[in-house]
């Protein structure tokens, strides 16, 4: 399971946009997006700077008018050759990333886990060294264990991007719900807007790479579930307030949801019950569900979230799901945006296209 | 050139365009990002002056497009694309401050062809500095500059840098003074 990776984000020196920085959280100033890109791997978001998450947005703004043209291609990363390699199953970031590799023109090879020698038993390490004789000069990677894709970045010469590693970190998913609530949000700031994530955070990558930018935003962020599955949160919270990364847990979903600007609703899975943290699905779903009951406790025009794939009756109700509010299919839109602008920003970092590793 | 020589050459330039074109019918700007575009709007501005048309006016970024783009050290910050209108079957002039390699100006070419098949790419510049890589020539030129590889044209356009003007610089490098 876990290597024990902690939340680094609060060991960092670097203070908490909110600390610093009067503008977090809100359009950058002219020149804040000057910033250059010096990240050769992007495997969480805790390493990056406000101003630096402020370039991915105005990057994703440019990929966006892209995807709107006739023909939603550029030539930007002709000559690569991205390697996706997933070791756990995925449609939507896998689809993701490459649709948003082949429209910067690169070269794209998918590799799933599942039909690959990984089930003759090849380790990881080899599977990253042949992927890199292989000509791969990015990677992007899943992985069912928390830190897997740190270990692949020491033994992979180019740019590794993590696509999602345990319960650790999911870089573009926070990004790509950033922007999204960014783009939807009048005045496209999220300073002292409230937030909810509503469900297993426990488990969740999504959460906890969220709980980083939104906190880095500004935003009033609260957690809320049953208690079993916000173990944690709640002392990572009071580490969180001394870096001056402010967020709530809470059992109560109606003070949680009470005048929220964002809902986001994650998946419940069927194997936390069986291992006895849910009694049922069904009570699950009749104590937090998000459906139109509860989210009239929040304000008429707030946002409707959910990271995907959707149990529609368990975490989100159907008619929530498809009411107005919600961006789901947005995020997804914005997921193809958000995964070409990290691409181009990290081959940034790499050698010329065409010379030759050793 | 001063401010008045920026604003004249604009002027000129303007009825040149639509000299060549024989008319407004059919004829759009698009500016290259970043200084192209003031020009590409003033140029706009100009010809409904005189003309009493408002032309279509977009802005392109490319960045995408260079052919440099594997070999520098950073990726450039991105400014934006906007083109609101079709191209198809249009008269598009390219509008740019500088001409020198010409390769700005072949990636957008390779932009605009993306976007729709135009009836024709013309293109319009401020300074013509020499030293061209590849064959492209500017239709309207706002002045031709000789310059020696070591300089550096810079112009300045008031929306931009608070003023007009175009100067050279010399950049110091071990390569003697070039005799004029």
């Amino acid at each position: 399971m876990s290597l024990g990776v902690q939340p680094t984000a609060l060991s960092a020196t670097e203070p908490g946009a909110p600390s610093g920085e009067s503008a977090a959280g809100g359009p950058a100033p002219a020149g804040a997006v000057e910033v250059p890109w010096r990240h050769r791997h992007l495997l969480d978001v805790d390493v990056l700077s406000w101003p630096e998450i402020e370039r991915v947005m105005v990057t994703t703004d440019a990929m966006k008018e892209v995807l709107a043209r006739p023909i939603a291609k550029v030539p930007a990363l002709r000559g690569r050759s991205v390697t996706i390699l997933f070791y756990e199953a995925s449609t939507r970031t896998r689809v993701s990333f490459e649709v948003a590799a082949k429209n910067l023109s690169a070269d794209v090879v998918n590799i799933a886990a599942s039909s690959s020698s990984v089930t003759k038993g090849e380790s990881l390490v080899d599977t990253i060294r042949t992927v890199q004789a292989l000509g791969a000069q990015m990677l992007v990677m899943r992985h069912a264990t928390s830190g897997a894709p740190y270990l692949a970045a020491e033994h992979f010469a180019g740019s590794v991007l993590n696509g999602g590693d345990g319960w650790h970190a999911h870089p573009t998913q926070a990004l790509l719900d950033l922007y999204t609530m960014r783009e939807r949000l009048p005045s496209g700031s999220l300073a002292g807007r409230k937030v909810v994530i509503l469900g297993d955070s426990l488990h969740s990558r999504v959460a906890r790479s969220n709980i980083w930018t939104l906190t880095s935003a500004g935003a009033d962020l609260w957690l809320c579930g049953p208690s079993t599955l916000m173990r944690g949160f709640e002392a990572w919270a009071g580490r969180g307030a001394a870096a001056g990364r402010r967020f709530h847990v809470t059992t109560d979903v109606a003070a949680a949801l009470r005048d929220a600007d964002v809902v986001m609703a994650l998946r419940i899975q069927r194997e936390r019950m069986a291992s006895g943290l849910l009694p049922s699905l069904r009570e699950y779903a009749a104590r937090y569900g998000l459906t139109q009951e509860r989210l009239r406790l929040a304000k008429p025009e707030a946002l409707v979230m959910h990271p995907g794939p959707m149990n529609e009756g368990v975490e989100i109700a159907a008619d929530v799901a498809t009411d107005p509010r919600a961006v789901i299919t947005d995020q997804v839109t914005n997921g193809v945006g958000v995964r070409m602008a990290l691409l181009y920003l990290l081959a940034g970092t790499l050698p010329p296209a065409g010379a030759h590793h050793g | 050139m001063t401010a008045d020589e920026v604003r004249r050459a604009v002027i000129r330039i303007s009825h040149e365009v639509v000299e060549k074109h024989a008319g407004t019918e059919g004829l759009a700007l698009i500016g290259i990002q970043r200084r192209g575009v003031p020009l590409a709007r003033r140029l706009a501005a100009a010809v409904a002056d005189h003309e009493g048309v408002e032309l279509p006016v977009g802005a392109l970024d490319i960045t995408f497009y260079r052919d440099d783009l594997s070999m520098i050290a950073q990726q450039p910050v991105v400014k934006g694309t906007d083109i609101p209108f079709d191209l198809n079957g249009r008269t598009v002039v390219l509008v740019d401050d500088v001409l020198y390699t010409g390769r700005t100006i072949r990636a957008a070419m390779d932009a605009l062809v993306d976007f729709g098949r135009p009836r024709a790419i013309r293109l319009a510049v401020l300074v013509d500095r020499g030293h061209r890589e590849l064959p492209i020539r500017a239709d309207h030129v706002g002045k031709n500059v000789p310059t020696s590889r070591e300089e550096l044209v810079k112009v300045a356009l008031e929306e931009t840098d608070g003023e007009d003007a175009v100067t050279i610089d010399r950049v110091a490098s071990d390569v003697p003074e070039p005799i004029t």
